[in-house]
């Protein structure tokens, strides 16, 4: 894992998908391979990989899933995303991207 | 794990998660153990432009890396350039090796390299255990090859172990062995595969080394396994790893010659689904061959069914199952609950037969003293 920052995923923040971080769509969704730390993760539904997908256009994560999840799916996506943080799937966005 | 997510992993993937590629069957060792009975290479072996365009597809299906192995994959004249190939088209690459060549120029040679893992075989904390496998002079030459690579700065590498009756007892010497080379240590199952086939009966663990290997790895969940030893889930918390046989699932194997097989255990034809030659390439092989297409579709638990343990451990290895002669939707002949030793066989356990196996590499037969390379060479 190792991001020096052990901050906690806020849903207030910018975030974006790992730029050393390829996902392959899958009929459940979606697996995410790391490059740099060879780990391959499960992305668990197709709305979860639109979710880290988009994550760079919007100025919040909580935006992101209120504009690409379905209702009910919000939670479970919204769950998913500290998990997908401190396995550096996804990754704070710098303020001047 | 969810199981409704392991069940969907169950029917078909758009590509492999991890692929293993046998490169060639020529091999400088004799393993008695050998999964592919390998020893002689095959004219008939996939030429450098034919493993070059395997590379393509693999880049074209996202297979983010694949395992490349043998017989000895460091015996092709043209491994440096399809390695380098593959992680230039952002296929990672593990490889696996006896060490014999690595070379503290090839050593070298691989650190400069990006997305290159290495794994080095052992089968045993010492010479004398390991070489009763192996070869005389094969775990010096292994033990060679760790040292070039920590010379060179590799950095990480990954040290392998068949888990037999005759080196479970060293498990402890093997993790300090990893942990002095800051390595990882990863233990494999043996099954009764290619020249395993002949040798597995007196190097199978018993019953009770199971157990107790099931209780060392669950405390080390640091040490890799290749998701070997899920049969043992059924002893309680699942072993990290998805749990199931992945063969023509999630895992497969394509061979020397280019011929797609639903795992590197199965070197059988019930169990090739075709031919990277073919019209279709790997593409059409992975994603419609009847073989997967059958693998993928929902398997009855069958004797299993009154088993409770039967979703820890999903009725074991596909492959110990089929060498043994045991029903393929029965138990594993490791079964912790002792199932497999009491089925009933349906028929005399098919042989592989010698594969590539050099005359007299059998186990039984007087094993010729083998020439290893060491030193300083290149």
């Amino acid at each position: 894992m190792g991001t020096e920052q052990a901050a906690a995923f806020q849903p207030g923040a910018a975030y974006e998908k790992h730029p050393r971080v390829a996902i392959r769509h899958e009929e459940f969704g979606g697996l995410a391979y790391h490059y740099d730390h060879r780990r391959l993760v499960f992305l668990k539904s197709a709305a979860l990989v639109d979710v880290v997908e988009s994550l760079a256009e919007f100025p919040t994560a909580a935006a992101a899933l209120a504009a690409r999840v379905p209702a009910q799916q919000a939670h479970a996506c919204s769950a998913a995303l500290p998990r997908l943080l401190a396995a550096d799937v996804i990754r704070v966005r710098s303020a001047d991207d | 794990m969810a199981t409704a997510l392991t069940d969907r992993l169950s029917r078909g993937l758009q590509a492999p998660i991890c692929l293993t590629w046998e490169l060639t069957y020529g091999c400088n060792l004799a393993c008695v153990h050998c999964l592919s009975s390998s020893g002689r290479r095959d004219p008939a072996e996939l030429s450098t432009g034919e493993a070059r365009r395997v590379i393509d597809e693999l880049h074209d299906l996202q297979v983010f890396y694949v395992n490349i192995g043998g017989g000895e994959p460091m015996i092709r004249p043209d491994f440096f350039d399809l390695i380098g190939y593959a992680t230039q088209r952002g296929v990672g690459v593990k490889f696996s090796t006896n060490g014999t060549m690595l070379t503290p120029a090839a050593a070298r040679r691989l650190a400069a390299m990006d997305y290159v893992d290495v794994q080095v075989s052992v089968d045993g904390a010492d010479a004398d255990t390991s070489d009763a496998i192996r070869g005389p002079g094969s775990y010096a030459a292994a033990r060679r090859a760790m040292d070039n690579l920590a010379e060179a700065g590799f950095g990480s590498f990954k040290i392998s172990v068949v888990v037999t009756r005759h080196n479970i007892a060293q498990l402890d010497e093997l993790e300090a062995l990893a942990r002095s080379y800051r390595a990882q240590l990863r233990l494999t199952r043996l099954r009764p595969s290619g020249r395993g086939a002949d040798t597995w009966a007196e190097l199978h663990p018993t019953q009770e080394q199971q157990r107790a290997l099931y209780a060392w790895l669950a405390a080390r969940p640091g040490v890799l396994t290749g998701d070997s030893f899920f049969h043992l889930s059924a002893l309680g918390e699942p072993l990290p790893g998805l749990n199931l046989c992945g063969a023509g699932r999630v895992v497969c194997l394509i061979d020397p010659l280019g011929a797609v097989y639903a795992c590197p255990f199965v070197l059988h034809e019930q169990f090739r689904a075709g031919s990277v030659r073919d019209a279709g390439g790997f593409t059409a092989v992975w994603r419609e061959s009847a073989l997967f297409t059958e693998l993928r579709s929902p398997a009855s638990a069958g004797a299993c069914a009154s088993c409770g343990s039967y979703d820890a451990c999903r009725g074991g290895c596909m492959a110990s199952k089929f060498f043994t002669g045991l029903p393929l939707d029965g138990p594993d002949p490791e079964c912790v609950y002792g199932h497999g030793e009491t089925a009933l066989r349906t028929q005399p356990p098919p042989h592989p037969g010698p594969g590539h196996s050099k005359a007299g590499a059998a186990s039984g037969g007087r094993r010729e003293p083998v020439f290893v390379t060491l030193g300083r060479r290149g």
